[in-house]
């Protein structure tokens, strides 16, 4: 798929299931959210095996960060190189079906993807006495460890986590952090934002905050705004 | 593709999926009709194959809005616009899923409907040969409405607005070869016409429908 924030892919990596070998490499990023850019002059390299977690206070734009990754959105400026099909994105919203079974929510996105780690997903994310229940019926912390068990299923090897652990208790959250531990070892990669300590101690931290964008000097499209208060005036 | 085919069929089916909503209402069209106009049965076959067009496309228009709202709510089109399913396939499945719960059953209800309205007798064949070919262009054309509004709030009276216009040359050839065909009239013409809407919008609108999506989740 060619998704408009990419602004190319590395030779001879087209294999999305090899997950050996897969570095995402951004360079002068800006991103920018309703008009406004948020961030600028990101860099930083992901090299499989890594684990990267992004700090910084609300706002600061971590979340149009990775839909911009994501290629749900265009970037302003800069580069983003990922090898193609490699990237999963998982965000507030765990994509969900209320009224089917955790099984059948996990069995779409594996076909989705064409795999058939269902299983192996479920006993991951320790989600074995609840696989026949309906997603409306599970609490909110057992709705996202679905949400992160579809990580599995999508046999892509780097994530996106956008506060993978909201409403994990810390069991839950020991558990997942060890999930992303072992997907790091098989060559996997993991980009996190998240404001709670995963335990995570091999992972890289990267502040945000110096790469907040200057917005003092208003948005991009701050016209609109004026030509209508001004047909008005 | 089929996983996708068949989770909007499942969810469909299950509680809240909303089936049989749309047939519903085109059966309390078909019945409410006679009641309005009176039963004289020369008026009532006059304007059967109006009405009959006219519930079909109503009855389209109102399952409309979830065939995307409900996966932007809970954030599964985010999911499936990184998937590598390609969108503009996605967008052509998810219209076929919603032609065989909305357009079939409608197509395969309408006879039965059109003794209700004293449809002439020669006009059942034309009736079930112009809604199954004109149907699917209303699901077609609906998606592209629905791919439009997704994300807004109260978007479902926008998307009628925008979409009902769209439906006009549907309505008007598919009416048109069901009262030729009544008449035994050739309905050649129309039907082709009809069936060119169709195949131009299948073949057309999922790529206009994956763009405005592509718009919609920025």
């Amino acid at each position: 798929m060619n998704c408009p924030g990419f602004t190319g892919g590395f030779a001879g990596q087209s294999d999305g299931v090899d997950l050996g070998g897969m570095d995402m490499v951004v360079s002068d990023l800006a991103v920018a959210r309703g008009g406004v850019t948020v961030l600028a002059g990101l860099g930083f390299t992901l090299r499989a095996g890594q684990a990267l977690v992004l700090r910084g206070p609300n706002g600061i734009g971590k979340t149009t960060l990775f839909r911009t990754l994501a290629g749900l959105q265009p970037a302003v400026s800069g580069r983003i190189a990922v090898p193609p099909e490699s990237l999963t994105y998982a965000s507030h919203a765990d994509g969900l079906k209320a009224t089917l079974s955790v099984t059948e929510n996990l069995e779409f996105w594996a076909a989705v993807h064409g795999t058939g780690a269902v299983d192996a997903a479920i006993t991951a994310m320790n989600l074995h006495t609840l696989r026949d229940r309906r997603a409306a019926n599970l609490s909110a912390g057992q709705k996202r460890r679905l949400g992160l068990a579809r990580l599995l299923v999508t046999g892509r090897p780097i994530w996106v986590l956008d506060e993978p652990t909201v409403s994990l208790d810390a069991a839950s959250v020991a558990l997942f952090a060890g999930v992303v531990r072992s997907h790091l070892a098989a060559g996997g990669a993991a980009l996190i934002a998240t404001h709670i300590d995963l335990g995570l101690d091999e992972a890289g931290v990267l502040d945000l905050t110096p790469f907040k964008a200057d917005t003092s000097t208003g948005p991009l499209d701050g016209g609109f705004g004026d030509a209508f208060d001004e047909a008005f005036a | 593709m089929i996983a996708l085919l068949i989770r909007d069929l499942r969810l469909t089916f299950r509680a809240g999926g909303g089936f049989g909503l749309g047939l519903a209402f085109f059966l309390l069209v078909a019945v409410l009709v006679p009641l309005g106009v009176g039963p004289e049965g020369e008026t009532l076959g006059k304007i059967a194959a109006g009405i009959l067009w006219v519930g079909a496309l109503l009855a389209c228009l109102l399952s409309l809005d979830r065939i995307f709202a409900l996966d932007f709510e809970d954030g599964s089109l985010d999911l499936l616009a990184t998937a590598p399913l390609p969108l503009e396939g996605a967008v052509a499945v998810k219209a076929l899923a919603h032609w065989l719960v909305t357009g079939l059953p409608l197509t395969l209800a309408a006879p039965l409907l059109g003794v209700l309205l004293h449809l002439p007798a020669g006009g059942y064949f034309w009736l079930i040969l112009s809604l199954a070919l004109g149907t699917p262009a209303l699901s077609v054309i609906g998606t592209f409405g629905a791919a439009l509004t997704v994300g807004l709030k109260r978007g479902g009276l926008l998307l009628s607005l925008l979409v009902l216009p769209l439906y006009v040359p549907t309505l008007i050839f598919g009416a048109e070869v069901v009262k030729r065909g009544s008449a035994g009239m050739d309905a050649g013409a129309p039907l082709a016409l009809l069936a060119a809407i169709t195949a131009g919008a299948a073949a057309l609108l999922p790529f206009a429908s994956a763009a405005a999506i592509r718009v919609n989740l920025r």
